[in-house]
């Protein structure tokens, strides 16, 4: 299963090792990665692969809006399906 | 591969615009509990219903997480009472409606629909059992809805019942008359009714369905005001394909919800109801989109003209998005259950006459509408009557859910809480239709052809 992260909020240091970390504490592996920096705004979408996740998807969700309520930004997973039924024919 | 841009624009209309999915309703069948015994039909489809839907909630939460996608809310729609309880020696249904309401509160949903008849031609003795019924059983119960079609294209208008939901009406108003007359807001009567409606207080589900299905209904008018506010001032060919365009965005969503809870369900995937449903919430209005469109308030002159493009292009969006289309299918213009329309009403732009006319292209009809408590019977008949009447020539589903608050006079606001609303009290046009509506039979179905 795969899954769409963003994360968007106000820049700091260690915002991506953060997400990172925790993504490989539970074997959730990134494939591919964008980011930006608009006027101080970090925006951030990241692609992952869940299916060797030793978590289920829901903790997962919690977990990484949880971690984003410590650091100040908005994390939020969602799978990758919603968008591409919206955008993709 | 997605886009950031792609995902950026989903999540904003979620976040900003309001999209959601505005319903999953699970369809059930209980023509398999039919019983001559009216306390074993009651125990039967409580056990029907709240097996099949047992894990409706759960699944309905657990799609709204992974997906990221709010769901507002979980339904169930049955089998018309009037249908599944005909077998039962009784002259009373409101122990069903009771029925109906335990199970609903034990699975969890907000409201279940079908406690319903079908009397567009006749009705019979069952038929007669459940109408005289509903104003006890909406005064008794919270989430039991309550509709009657009274009329069809095919068959024309039964006035003998459109006479007798007046008075139903009136009644279901005075038994709820201290917590202003709410119960009318979950009765509607309806002309060419469909049998797969998962929005309330219509649904029912219809003799043609399988045992069970799943319905979704779609919203958003929040993302389609957004998508117009880009486009400002550009002219019609721009606008229409800035509606379908979001139109089919919204529905792709709708459409995998619905896919994935028919899975998890274990459930057929019924249809897709491509409505655009406001709610009270700030930017959730179809007032709105129509004054984005150039329209100082609901009801000016062009608002009939705006509505049917909104409508029309709606469902040419939609359609191309879902394999199955059904339901209701176009902009719901409830009154109460919508800022901007509230706003017109009480600007003075919109009348109980224009909201008459824009139900000629919207896709129900007279909706949350609340007027004096004491207007006559025989008024609401007529109000009613019209309705149905630009249904069944239209070849178009049109209802009237209209509620006369009890004690209360034009100018008067009633407040029904949650996603129901508040409403000023409209002005209803009291020259007396008395004579016209007392003359009982029916009105024969209509010519299909010469369409003048």
């Amino acid at each position: 299963m795969r899954g769409i992260i963003t994360v968007v909020g106000k820049d700091r240091v260690g915002i991506i090792a953060k997400v990172c970390t925790l993504l490989s504490e539970r074997q959730i592996n990134i494939l591919d990665i964008s980011q930006t920096i608009v006027q101080g705004f970090f925006n951030m979408m990241m692609i992952v692969d869940l299916s060797n996740s030793t978590e289920n998807f829901e903790k997962n969700e919690e977990d990484l809006k949880n971690l984003g309520n410590e650091i100040g930004v908005v994390i939020k997973l969602q799978r990758e399906e919603i968008f591409n039924s919206m955008h993709r024919i | 591969m997605i886009t950031r841009l792609e995902v950026q624009e989903t999540n904003k209309m979620i976040e900003e615009a309001k999209l959601d999915v505005r319903t999953i309703t699970l369809g059930i069948s209980l023509q398999d509990c039919a019983d001559s015994d009216i306390n074993r039909f009651n125990q039967k489809i409580y056990d029907k219903i709240t097996k099949t839907a047992e894990h409706l909630v759960k699944t309905g939460e657990e799609i709204e997480k992974e997906f990221g996608i709010p769901i507002v809310n979980k339904r169930i729609s049955v089998t018309p009472i009037s249908i599944a309880a005909a077998g039962c020696q009784t002259d009373s249904y409101v122990s069903v409606a009771h029925a109906l309401d335990r199970a609903a509160k034990q699975v969890g949903v907000n409201f279940i629909g079908g406690f319903s008849a079908l009397v567009q031609k006749g009705s019979n003795p069952s038929d007669e059992i459940l109408m005289n019924s509903i104003p006890q059983a909406l005064a008794e119960t919270e989430r039991v809805c309550s509709s009657v079609n009274l009329a069809t294209t095919r068959s024309g208008i039964n006035m003998d019942a459109v006479k007798k939901m007046g008075r139903i009406i009136k009644q279901t108003a005075q038994n709820t008359k201290d917590k202003d007359s709410i119960g009318c807001a979950k009765l509607v009567v309806f002309c060419n009714a469909p049998e797969d409606n998962p929005f309330m207080a219509g649904a029912f589900h219809g003799v043609g369905e399988r045992d069970c299905v799943v319905n979704v209904g779609v919203s958003g008018p929040g993302v389609v005001k957004k998508a117009l506010e880009a486009v400002r001032g550009k002219d019609f060919e721009t606008l229409c394909e800035t509606v379908k365009k979001t139109a089919f965005k919204i529905t792709r969503v709708g459409q995998l919800v619905a896919q994935e809870a028919a899975k998890r369900l274990n459930v057929p995937f019924g249809i897709i109801d491509l409505s655009l449903a406001p709610t009270p919430a700030i930017g959730d209005s179809i007032a709105e989109i129509l004054e984005e469109m150039g329209l100082e308030n609901a009801g000016a002159p062009g608002t009939t003209a705006a509505l049917a493009l909104l409508n029309d292009n709606v469902k040419k969006g939609g359609v191309m998005a879902s394999s199955y289309v059904g339901g209701l299918s176009g902009a719901f213009i409830p009154v109460s259950e919508d800022q901007g329309m509230i706003r017109a009403v009480e600007a003075g732009a919109l009348t109980l006459e224009k909201l008459e006319a824009m139900t000629c292209v919207c896709s129900v009809g007279l909706d949350m509408i609340a007027i004096p408590g004491d207007t006559s019977e025989e008024t609401i008949s007529g109000i009613i009557a019209d309705e149905m009447a630009i249904g069944m020539i239209n070849g178009k589903t049109t209802a009237v859910r209209i509620i006369p608050v009890i004690g209360k006079r034009v100018g008067d606001i009633v407040e029904f809480g949650g996603l129901l609303g508040y409403a000023p009290i409209m002005p209803v046009n009291n020259f007396s239709c008395r004579d016209f509506i007392h003359r009982g039979g029916r009105i024969p179905a209509p010519i299909h052809s010469f369409k003048n």
